[in-house]
């Protein structure tokens, strides 16, 4: 254990948030051609801190930065950290030429989680835009660890092209349970494209969910969460029960920093994820 | 107040002017580095002191929209010149600071925190307005789910000496912000500094134990009913003597319902987004990170900087800025401290020292803008609103 050979080190954890801890890269894979997967454990071993689906962490790299990064694994799994990223900033492609056995520096989880807990009892509608659906597959791990509690279960994916679509194999996998609504599109299609064509927000119009008894969670690029919410809203799903997923810039991530304001909200602490009746009136303002 | 006022009766005494230096000669003998108002490059700004005669004595200063001029008074007070550029934030909450700094061995690294070992520190003249700062800052750093170690150590370590206000500068507007010009509550002693040709002393209370433990080390006397008067009198002259005013009233709703207000323009075209305002304000709290590595690589460091929403940097994501013109900023600043400071912290985050005026290079004036958008406002009609908002989502 590195650690080990600075005792002072590690009773700073927990009074200092700003510290971080170092993690190991056990498995790197790209996911597409500018988006990979990381897969974390903390030096020295013992479980990761327990997250909820939607929760962040903020990740250093060595000597170059720090970035704040939605979990994207299994609420259920704590032996395991994993990130998914698009290699597009100057941390995050350091990030990308990591390698196996090298380290970062890991603080969180932070933030509000999805109202999966909430949504019990309702249908769930999912829809998730590019890398968007990195935070919700935490989501939808939990809502299928808990099938039972849960109406019928809707994801609507769409991707730019289809060597952006995410957690492909996935995807496929979920498609195939009987009791989930999965459907991908693409913005632009390639020659041995067969699958759906279009914006995922046509999608909505003819998805299967009960509007009046429905919980939406929504992440993806900030004009496609405002049509998306803008169609559910058209179906007759109740703003209180949309959730979206804000990005913004972020240094701390534990609300001092002052960076993620949006409006009244500090995006790091009140959320990424926020009740879309919460926060419709600055989404409609500009550069807010 | 008045409940100490029961407890212990005679709370005021009086601290001859002779006797000043007792009071700084009592704070560094209990080990505390004096922190004062001194003049440097022709500002008041705050700095080590070690006796009286550091103190900017027998100045005073002329304070208006982008103006600054310290000169010459007849009266020799100890403080006769309001706020300068600074505030006491960079004391309790540096300008630079390293959290951490890592070393690299094989494939990985170690982190190895900063300790935080604030020097005790006495803050000598500290007004009314920056008291209310000082407390909104607490709030910031040591009222959420998350504290910001540092700041509360070094707050810890901090004895505060206020002073009352004697005048108020033309770009003061604490009265209205009920923030002043008295210190009501946060400090350890406070002062009021009564000068007639015949008389020169202070007028002193304490507001802590700490402070009852200097007071009564002090040669002072019981302060007599004309003496508590006089310095009754010259805090409200000061209070009269207020121009400036900003009215709070309704104000957070008001403008969470003017982000797209006309007056944002106007106020675009002459903003130079330089930051200023931000670096003077003894509330800005926002900070950015710098990582720094040796040039070998094998020791990198963490710090942390005071930043400012005037720049471009400061809302950048993947795509570009949130915050790309002056407007948007500019909206942002004067919105976050009046409006949803409120929201997120309970009080607002301006206290009516006026710093954002007086150093803003083309003299924007917070108390103006305010008022525009006050004058100006119409409520939207339901038709109105309605037509923006799907127009919006088209």
């Amino acid at each position: 254990m590195l650690l080990s050979a600075e005792p002072a080190v590690t009773t700073t954890f927990s009074s200092d948030p700003m510290i971080p801890r170092p993690y190991e890269i056990q498995r790197a894979k790209w996911d597409s051609s500018d988006t990979f997967s990381l897969e974390l454990t903390p030096v020295g071993g013992g479980d990761i801190p327990a997250f909820e689906p939607g929760q962040f962490n903020m990740v250093y790299v060595y000597g170059v930065g720090e970035i704040p990064i939605s979990i994207s694994g299994d609420p259920a799994r704590r032996d395991m950290l994993i990130h998914t990223t698009r290699a597009v900033g100057t941390v995050t492609r350091a990030m990308s030429e990591l390698k196996v056995g090298m380290m970062l520096g890991v603080r969180g989880p932070y933030g509000a989680p999805w109202p999966v807990d909430e949504a019990r009892g309702k249908d769930i509608v999912i829809v998730a835009g590019g890398i968007g659906l990195a935070p919700l597959r935490p989501a939808m791990y939990r809502i299928l660890a808990y099938r039972e509690h849960y109406g019928r279960v809707v994801l609507l994916y769409g991707a730019r092209t289809p060597a952006d679509v995410l957690y492909r194999k996935q995807l496929e996998q979920w498609r195939a349970h009987f009791d989930l609504d999965v459907f991908v599109t693409v913005d632009r299609a390639t020659n041995n494209w067969r699958g759906s064509i279009g914006l995922v927000t046509q999608l909505i119009v003819r998805a299967p969910f009960d509007p009046l008894n429905t919980m939406a969670m929504v992440c993806g690029p900030e004009v496609m969460m405002r049509f998306t919410t803008l169609e559910m809203e058209k179906r007759g799903v109740n703003s209180d029960n949309i959730y979206v997923s804000l990005e913004r810039n972020m240094k701390c991530g534990i609300g001092l920093c002052g960076h993620c304001q949006f409006g009244r909200e500090f995006v790091c602490k009140d959320g990424p994820v926020f009740r879309y009746s919460q926060v419709r009136h600055f989404l409609t303002k500009w550069e807010v | 107040m008045t409940q100490s006022k029961k407890n212990k009766p005679p709370k005021l005494y009086v601290l001859e002017r002779r006797d000043f230096q007792e009071l700084l000669t009592a704070l560094s003998a209990d080990g505390y580095q004096l922190i004062g108002p001194t003049l440097r490059e022709g500002a008041v700004t705050y700095a080590e002191i070690t006796a009286v005669e550091d103190l900017p004595i027998g100045y005073t200063d002329d304070q208006e929209k982008g103006t600054y001029r310290l000169h010459q008074a007849r009266e020799p007070r100890l403080f006769g010149c309001g706020p300068g550029p600074h505030s006491w934030k960079k004391y309790l909450f540096p300008a630079r600071m390293r959290l951490w700094q890592a070393q690299r061995s094989n494939g990985g690294f170690t982190v190895q925190a900063d300790a935080h070992t604030p020097d005790k520190l006495a803050l000598i003249g500290v007004r009314a307005c920056e008291l209310q700062a000082i407390a909104i800052q607490d709030r910031v750093f040591t009222g959420g789910a998350y504290v910001d170690p540092a700041y509360q150590a070094q707050r810890e370590n901090t004895f505060i000496v206020a002073v009352n206000c004697g005048r108020a500068n033309k770009t003061c507007f604490c009265t209205s912000m009920h923030t002043g010009p008295k210190a009501v509550s946060g400090y350890d002693l406070a002062l009021t500094e009564v000068y007639t040709p015949e008389q020169h002393y202070f007028l002193i209370e304490s507001g802590s134990p700490s402070g009852d433990e200097v007071l009564h080390a002090l040669p002072t006397r019981p302060a007599a009913v004309d003496e508590v008067e006089a310095g009754e009198a010259i805090i409200a002259a000061t209070s009269a003597q207020m121009e400036r005013s900003l009215e709070t009233k309704g104000l957070k709703d008001l403008l969470y319902a003017s982000y797209d207000h006309q007056r944002w323009d106007a106020v675009a075209a002459r903003c130079l987004a330089c930051g200023n305002c931000t670096m003077v304000c003894p509330t800005c709290f926002c900070t950015t990170v710098e990582d720094v590595t040796d040039l070998s690589g094998d020791t990198a460091e963490r710090w942390r900087k005071w930043d400012s929403c005037f720049t471009m940097e400061f809302s950048y994501i993947v795509g570009g800025s949130i915050r790309s013109t002056a407007k948007a900023r500019y909206r942002q600043w004067l919105t976050h401290k009046l409006a949803t400071w409120v929201d997120q912290f309970g009080t607002m985050g301006c206290v009516g020292c006026g710093r954002c005026i007086t150093w803003c290079p083309v003299g924007i004036d917070i108390t103006e803008e305010v008022r525009e958008i006050q004058t100006t406002s119409v409520a939207p009609t339901a038709a109105v609103t309605e037509r923006k908002r799907k127009r919006e989502n088209t």
